[in-house]
Formats: structure tokens, C-alpha cells, sequence
């Protein structure tokens, strides 16, 4: 980030407690202007949570939160330029679409006309201008998601907050708005804090992610950084497909990492700070970073035997029976076939790893 | 339904039951309609289709009692719901949208205290709680008294429905701008109108057939229509008493249907 | 009127927390003093002396609780000795109310039963059509239900009429008229508990029973009425309860000789008797009984949903 973008969105070790439990441990974590902005994790892990604090729905119990340099901690949400599409959308049923979309710029005091102008805008720039005189009910739930947005961002809020928008409609729905959502952020140029347990979606839209678990942040940084340099064992587990590895640590030179797994095999990668000689951990690599061969392939190099091919459309997963060691899973593209082979059940070979596929975790 | 041979939910005889059940329920009501267009003087003989009781019950000897009781009868049930359709709104506001709160417990015990409490004893502590209080019976003893038990029978629909409110729906309100008062204006009462209705129309209906209560605290010369007609059934059943009943019935299942029809609407959907 | 089985309901948020207590002021003065008072001024007056012709005089007197146990009261000077007369009454009502319950129970199990496995479209349908006579005004339907009884009345008509009978029926002024007419008062806060419950009822464990050998009848004694008991409960007690205080048909149907406690109250205020400290007390003793049975049942309810 470079050091002149304004913080839209900043949280100063913000925590949240229920009675006796605490849903949100000690948070900090700034969000950019301009920026799709993604909280991921299971349910539970405290998203939501840290969603409706920035709304104003739930107040913080310790810490602060700033919106553009102004701390918001204690205002009700009707006092917060601060906008959100609901899970379920939340469109008031007794309303027509165009009256939903222009509610909130009526309460900010505009003018009936002028409110029900700009929201016909709106519902021009989601498409669906023809729909403004129905009810919300007489819509699809995909219809009905961008009348939310549409009423979300008709008052220009500084951020808009989007809660899992999207878990109701089916999977190729959901692909469309994906893409459509990531055009409105270019488009409005509006900060989006988007709230997600799917991480396949986070990766696909967000300019950065923030990975939750158990009210704590378990990391935060690109989609890449997230996918290819997970901190720990959650975040490697919980982001895509992995074999996660239990190694031992034995030496260290030159920014590699010699470790050993069960069986002694031998397998290096980059090392990492906190882990030292003789730490137990885990190693994760991605099964599309391995590929198997008659023969040692490349540096790091397993024998071993294949025990099934499960084939999954694109891709085919191939697990593998590791001499003496842990299985392996190996997913190997379709489209790739032509260069990298596919054996049957029962045959032996090498899964072969490409270099700085190994990722050693933090616990 | 299925029609398979055997259907574990189906029992032998229970819709023979429930059809008795059903001509149990309404053949006292279906009889005393039908004699109420008797032709006759006498109760016991059927001499063919008129309207003369009905036109005694206008016109009659004692058309004016009854028109007297009428009114005070429907001037107290419309006061009487209206005021507890709205302290039975606030309150199912603060029970369902309040949170969680120590006197949750006992307001709602408090609410229900005029159901729980046999109708007998609340009209004796009515009337020695007037009595000891030193005010007169009459009209305004009737209608406080109707105030008190309508108060659940109004707030029992509008609480139930506001608890099929999501809260999502004033969350939104409130995000885009609104005021607590003006989500509560602009987007919960909307939404809760058929609850409303139809615990108006319940505490209507209640309050226009209370006789006990009303025969406790009414004053001497008041009546009321169940009153009245207590009194006239007390002489023996007449004709034209039989045509009261119809009208009254015909009032009770009309206004039962719209509250019905009402909450059954789901506006929220 | 019966007791509510409605719970509070635990469904609740909080967007007007701040101003609860001013939402609920209303209607706690409201039932503050029109209810709640009454009864505590009820329990006052049952204590008080009575004066001839109704109204009491202010000054502490046990005699009204001791006319209704003791014949010889426990101040005199020989042994005291129980007055049966208002005992028996009060046993009366019980037993009377016990049997409705009973007979409402009967019709009424198999009836919900029905209503609750029709499509779910028609079951609303169904539950109005039981609940309309209910909300018919209690008089009209008391009434209407003596003008069907009466020994000249049109069911003994039809019933002679197709030969059936010779002479007509004895119903009015009976024991078994007040039964019915308490049945036929109540009967639907018997149908909607346990309608409640039913639908409620998961299916797959009759036939779960049922691809394990149980036969029908079977199924519903041992794995139907076990899941649905609290509704069968809170149907017992919400027609059990108003039953026993109901004025209106042992009044109506009964006659002098099927006197119950609604009348006997009636009687110290509106009748010849005139004492209101004795009505004033068996309206208590009235009272603590309905409140003992739905405190038990709220305590078994609670222990129910605990487990």
C-alpha cells in the first residue's frame, strides 16, 4: 500500500464481548479507500460481528473505529455514512422497488422527487429500471439482491458493507453478480467491505483479505499471499485444496529449509522466520504444484503408489500412497494431460515438487 | 394426501369425530337461526318462514331496551379495543423489540393476568375494586373494566406477528438514515398492520359478548346486550331473542372472518 | 376466561431497548389498577366484616373463610365441625369440570388429530371452522345450546319425530346438560393445543415405529401421545380451569339443584345473600386453586422443555 492512500476504514484493536464470551479478540486492521475489502472465515469466527460494529448494530466493547480519520464508535447507525446490503436484503415488503431505493435519501432529508430521480438512476445502473413500480416479493432472488445494492449505494455512502450477499442464490448466479459487484466497486470507486465464508469468492473478487477464525485475524494480505504464503495451518487448510504435512525441522541454510517427514523422506522449501532447527510443524503444498513421473523429476522427489483417480470435471485428483509416509493428493488440470501423465491404481511412481511449492506453517 | 392402503397418520374413525365434533359446535347455532325466521307465537312449532321477530326486535314492545343496550354495547367495544390495541402495541414493542430484560418475565405475566384469572373472581374483585374506590357503577365501570381484559386478546396477534417481523427490515431503516422513530413508523407498523387489525377485531369481539364481568359492574338500568338479554332469557326464551342472538352471531362470525382473512395475509412475503 | 398457554416467547431484539419502559408504562398502570389491585382488594374485603345487604365493614374478621368450612366455627366453644355445604359445592365444580374435560378430550383429541394431517392449506381452514363458535357470544351459545336441549326442543322433536324415542329426553337441569354445556363453551381451547402439537410432530418416527413392527394403534400410545403430552396437558387445563368458575351454563342448563361456585359467588353480590366477604373469599379459594394447577403445569411445561 502505498503511504498516501487515505484509510477509509480503520480499527484500533477493537474488541467485542458478550457477557463472558468474546466474540472479537483485540482487532486492528485498516481498510483502504477504494478498496474491495474482504472479511473471510467459517461462521462463527467473528466477521459478521466486525461487520455490524462498522455499521453501528453492535457497539465495540473495547477499542476504536475510525471512518476517515473520525472515530464512529459511538454513533447509531442512521449517523454513520456507512451503507449495508443485508443477507437476506432486509427489502421493506410494503414498499414498492423505486420507494426502497429512495428511502434512505428521503430520511437524509432529500427531497421526494429528487430522491425518487436519482433512484430510478439506480436502478438504471443495476438494470432494472423496468422493475421500479413492483413489489419486491414480484422479484428473483438475483433481481432482488441488486435492488439491495441498488439501495445500499443510492446515498453515496463512504463505505458500503455487503454481508454474505450473495450465500442466497445459486451457483451461477452467484458467479454473474461476482463479477458484477466487482464492476459497481470499479465503477462507484466506493470502499466495499465484503463478508464471506467462501473463500473461492473472496479470492475471485477482493483486492485484499482479511482470513478471521475464533474472533481473531488469522491473516491478511492479497488473494495471492493468502493463497500461495499461508501463515499457518488454518489459513492453508481453510483457503482451497492442501497436503498439510507433519515435518521436522533439520537444518537451515541459506533461506532454505531442510526438513524430513515421516518415513525419511527429505523435502526443502524457503524457510521462515519462527521456525528454527528442530521445530516440529507443518508443511503445506498444493496438490496442482505437484506431478508424477516414471522417474525423479525434479529435486524433490517421492516414490510412491497411486491408490485411486478421482475424476472432477477440469481436474483430476489423483491420491497417491507415500512409501512409508503420509498420503499425498495430486491434482493434475485436464487441459495439462498432454504433458504430465496420469498412472492407474496400483502402479508406482514419483510425485515430483515443483520448487517453492513447500510452505512450512506456523500452529 | 396419499391413498395408500395404509397411511400410518390416517386412524379409523377420527373424521367420523371430527364431523360430530364440527354438528356438536354449530347445531345449536344452526337451530336457533332457523327458528329465529319462525312464523309462529309458540317456540316448539314450525309454521313457515317470516320475519316478524326481526321486526319485533326493531319495533317492538322492547325494541328500545334493546336499542339502548346496542349502542352502549358497541360504544364500549370500540373504546374499550382501540385503547387496548394501543397500549397492547407499545407493550408487544418493548416484550419483542426490548431485549432482554429483568421485568420481562413478570410484564408478561402481568399481561396474561386477565386470562389466567377466572372470569368469575376478576368480576367480584372488579366490583369490590370500584365499590372501594367509591365510584358509581355505570357506563365508565363497564368500559375500564373491558380495557383490562381486552388488553391480551389484543396483544396475543400483535405479538405474535411482530415476532415474524425479522428485525433486519428496521436494521436496514436505520442504516439508510431513518430515525428509531421513524423505523418504527415508516417500516414496523406497516408491517405489523394485520397483527394490529386483527387484535382489535379479537378484543372487539370480546368485550361485545363479556356478560359476567359487565352483569358485576354495570350499574342498576345499564345494560349492555348480553345483559339484556340475560335478563329477558331469565323469563324465558322468546322469539324475538332467538333474532337478537342471530344478528349478534351474524356480527361475531363476520368480524372473526376479517381477522382471519387479515392475518392470514402475509405482508411481509 | 382460560389461561394463556402462549409463552412470552423468547424471539426478541433489542432496537428499542431505550424506550421499553415507557412502552410498557402504559399498560402496566393500566393492569396495575385495573386488575392486579382488584384482586388484592378482593383478598382484603374476603377478610373484612360483613354488612347486612352487601358492602363490608372495615374490621378484620376470619368468619367469612370459617362459614365456608365450619359449620361450628373454630372461635366457639365446642369442638369445631366441618360445614360440607360450600365444600361440596367447590367438589361439584371440580367434578363437573373434570368430566367436560374429559368429554372434550374424547372429541377433541381425534378431532385436532384430523385437522393436524390435513394438506397444509386446509388446516387453517379447518382450525376456523372450530374456532368460529367460540368467538359466538358464551350467552347466544349457552342459550342457543338450552333451546336445542329443551324437553320440547328441537332435538327431542327429531328424535320422536323419526321414532326413536317415545318421550323426549331429560337433558335440561341435569349434571350431564352442564357437561355439555361446558364442553361446548371450551372445547376449542382444547382442539388448539393439541393441534399445536401434532403438527409439530414428526411423522417419521410413526413410521419408524411402524417398519419396526408397531401397529397403529400401538404407535400413537407408545410414540405419538408421549411427544405431544404438553399439548394435551395445556388442552386439559385450559379447559379444566374456566370450567370450574363458569356461571353461565350451570346457570343456564343446570338448574338449582347443579349449583357450582360461579353461582354461588354470583349469588353473594348479585343475589339474595348479599355477603361479600364470603364471595370475596371463595373467589379466593377459587383462585388459589387455578393458580396451584397452572403452577404445576408451568413447572412440568418447564421441565418438559428443559429435557
Amino acid at each position: 500500500m502505498s503511504g498516501d492512500t487515505k484509510i477509509a476504514i480503520d480499527v484500533r484493536e477493537a474488541v467485542k464481548r458478550y457477557g463472558d464470551f468474546t466474540a472479537l479478540k483485540t482487532i486492528s486492521l485498516s481498510i483502504m479507500d477504494n478498496e474491495f475489502f474482504t472479511l473471510l472465515g467459517p461462521s462463527g469466527c467473528g466477521k459478521t460481528t466486525l461487520l455490524r460494529m462498522i455499521a453501528g448494530f453492535e457497539d465495540v466493547t473495547e477499542g476504536a473505529i475510525y471512518l476517515y480519520g473520525d472515530e464512529i464508535a459511538g454513533l447509531p447507525p442512521n449517523k454513520r455514512p456507512v451503507n449495508t446490503v443485508f443477507q437476506n436484503y432486509a427489502l421493506f415488503p410494503h414498499m414498492t422497488v423505486l420507494e426502497n431505493v429512495a428511502f434512505g435519501m428521503e430520511m437524509r432529508g432529500r427531497s421526494k422527487s429528487d430522491a425518487r430521480k436519482r433512484a430510478g438512476e439506480m436502478l438504471d445502473l443495476v438494470q432494472l429500471q423496468q422493475f421500479a413500480a413492483r413489489k419486491p416479493s414480484q422479484l428473483s432472488g438475483g433481481q432482488q439482491q441488486r435492488v439491495a445494492l441498488a439501495r445500499a449505494l443510492a446515498p453515496e455512502p463512504k463505505v458500503l458493507l455487503l454481508d454474505e450477499p450473495l450465500s442466497a442464490l445459486d451457483l451461477k448466479l452467484r458467479k454473474a453478480m461476482q463479477l458484477e459487484l466487482k464492476h459497481l466497486q470499479r465503477e462507484t470507486g466506493i470502499t466495499f467491505i465484503f463478508v464471506t465464508h467462501d473463500q473461492e469468492e473472496a479470492l475471485t473478487m477482493s483486492d485484499r483479505i482479511a482470513v478471521m477464525s475464533a474472533g481473531e485475524l488469522q491473516q491478511l494480505g492479497s488473494p495471492t499471499d493468502i493463497y500461495e504464503r499461508p501463515h499457518n495451518m488454518f489459513v492453508a487448510d481453510f483457503i482451497g485444496e492442501t497436503n498439510l504435512l507433519e515435518v521436522s525441522v533439520d537444518a537451515i541454510k541459506e533461506g532454505r529449509a531442510t526438513c524430513h517427514l515421516g518415513g525419511g523422506h527429505e523435502l526443502t522449501c524457503n524457510a521462515v522466520d519462527g521456525i528454527g532447527i528442530g521445530s516440529k510443524v507443518h508443511m503445506s503444498i498444493r496438490p496442482e504444484r505437484l506431478y508424477m513421473s516414471d522417474s525423479p523429476a525434479e529435486a524433490e522427489s517421492l516414490k510412491g503408489r497411486v491408490k485411486e483417480n478421482i475424476f472432477v470435471g477440469t481436474d483430476i485428483t489423483t491420491i497417491v500412497d507415500l512409501a512409508d509416509g503420509p498420503d499425498f493428493t495430486v491434482r493434475t488440470s485436464n487441459s495439462d494431460r498432454g504433458n504430465k501423465r496420469i498412472f492407474e491404481p496400483g502402479a508406482e511412481m514419483f510425485v515430483n515438487m515443483e520448487r517453492g511449492a513447500g510452505r512450512l506453517l506456523v500452529d | 394426501m396419499s391413498n395408500n392402503s395404509f397411511d400410518i397418520r390416517a386412524y379409523t374413525g377420527f373424521r367420523a369425530i371430527t364431523f360430530l365434533c364440527l354438528a356438536i359446535l354449530y347445531a345449536p347455532l344452526v337451530v336457533v337461526t332457523i327458528y329465529s325466521f319462525n312464523a309462529s307465537q309458540s317456540l316448539t312449532n314450525w309454521e313457515g318462514l317470516s320475519l316478524r321477530w326481526y321486526v319485533e326486535v326493531f319495533t317492538g314492545p322492547e325494541s328500545a331496551k334493546f336499542k339502548t343496550a346496542a349502542r352502549n354495547s358497541f360504544i364500549i367495544a370500540i373504546i374499550a379495543a382501540t385503547t387496548a390495541t394501543i397500549l397492547a402495541t407499545l407493550a408487544a414493542t418493548a416484550m419483542v423489540r426490548g431485549g432482554k430484560f429483568r421485568l420481562r418475565t413478570l410484564s408478561f405475566g402481568l399481561i396474561s393476568l386477565p386470562l389466567m384469572v377466572p372470569e368469575i373472581v376478576l368480576a367480584v374483585a372488579t366490583l369490590i375494586f370500584f365499590n372501594s374506590i367509591g365510584l358509581d357503577r355505570g357506563l365508565l365501570t363497564i368500559l375500564l373494566a373491558h380495557i383490562a381484559f381486552c388488553i391480551p386478546f389484543a396483544y396475543l396477534p400483535i405479538s405474535a406477528r411482530m415476532q415474524g417481523i425479522e428485525d433486519s427490515y428496521e436494521q436496514a431503516a436505520l442504516d439508510l438514515y431513518a430515525t428509531k422513530r421513524q423505523a418504527f413508523t415508516k417500516i414496523l407498523l406497516p408491517l405489523m398492520m394485520p397483527g394490529i387489525i386483527s387484535g382489535f377485531l379479537l378484543a372487539f369481539i370480546v368485550s361485545l359478548d363479556d356478560f359476567i364481568i359487565t352483569n358485576f359492574v354495570k350499574g342498576a338500568g345499564v345494560e349492555t346486550l348480553p345483559t339484556a338479554i340475560f335478563g329477558s332469557v331469565k323469563q324465558g326464551i322468546k322469539p324475538n331473542i332467538m333474532a337478537i342472538s342471530t344478528l349478534l352471531l351474524l356480527v361475531s362470525i363476520v368480524m372473526v372472518t376479517i381477522s382471519y382473512l387479515v392475518s392470514k395475509k402475509d405482508n411481509t412475503k | 376466561m382460560a389461561a394463556g398457554a402462549a409463552s412470552g416467547g423468547s424471539a426478541t431484539t433489542d432496537t428499542y431497548k431505550e424506550a421499553r419502559t415507557w412502552l410498557l408504562m402504559p399498560a402496566w398502570v393500566t393492569l396495575t389498577i385495573l386488575v392486579l389491585a382488584p384482586v388484592l382488594m378482593m383478598l382484603v374485603y374476603s377478610f373484612l366484616t360483613k354488612e347486612f345487604r352487601g358492602g363490608v365493614i372495615w374490621e378484620f374478621s376470619l368468619s367469612a373463610y370459617d362459614q365456608f368450612f365450619f359449620d361450628r366455627g373454630l372461635f366457639g366453644d365446642d369442638p369445631p365441625k366441618i360445614e360440607w355445604t360450600y365444600i361440596t359445592i367447590f367438589w361439584r365444580s371440580i367434578w363437573q369440570a373434570g368430566a367436560a374435560t374429559l368429554l372434550s378430550l374424547v372429541i377433541g383429541f381425534p378431532t385436532a388429530y384430523f385437522i393436524a394431517t390435513r394438506s397444509p392449506q386446509m388446516r387453517p381452514v379447518w382450525v376456523f371452522l372450530i374456532t368460529i363458535p367460540y368467538w359466538v357470544n358464551l350467552l347466544i351459545r349457552t342459550v342457543s345450546m338450552k333451546f336445542l336441549l329443551r324437553d320440547e326442543g328441537p332435538l327431542n322433536d327429531a328424535l320422536i319425530g323419526i321414532g326413536l324415542l317415545d318421550d323426549p329426553l331429560r337433558i335440561i337441569n341435569t349434571n350431564f346438560a352442564v357437561q355439555l354445556g361446558l364442553f361446548y363453551s371450551y372445547l376449542p381451547f382444547m382442539v388448539l393445543p393439541i393441534y399445536a402439537a401434532v403438527e409439530r410432530y414428526n411423522f417419521a418416527l410413526s413410521e419408524a415405529a411402524a417398519d419396526l413392527y408397531a401397529s397403529k394403534w400401538t404407535t400413537l400410545r407408545r410414540i405419538l401421545l408421549p411427544a405431544i403430552k404438553p399439548g394435551v396437558v395445556a388442552g386439559c387445563i385450559l379447559v379444566f380451569v374456566p370450567s370450574m368458575g363458569s356461571f353461565l351454563a350451570p346457570d343456564l342448563l343446570g338448574g338449582a339443584k347443579n349449583f357450582m361456585i360461579g353461582s354461588l359467588i354470583e349469588e353473594q353480590f348479585k343475589g339474595n345473600a348479599g355477603n361479600w366477604p364470603f364471595g370475596a373469599a371463595a373467589s379466593m379459594i377459587l383462585l388459589t386453586m387455578v393458580l396451584i394447577i397452572l403452577m404445576i403445569s408451568a413447572r412440568q411445561q418447564a421441565k418438559a422443555d428443559r429435557a
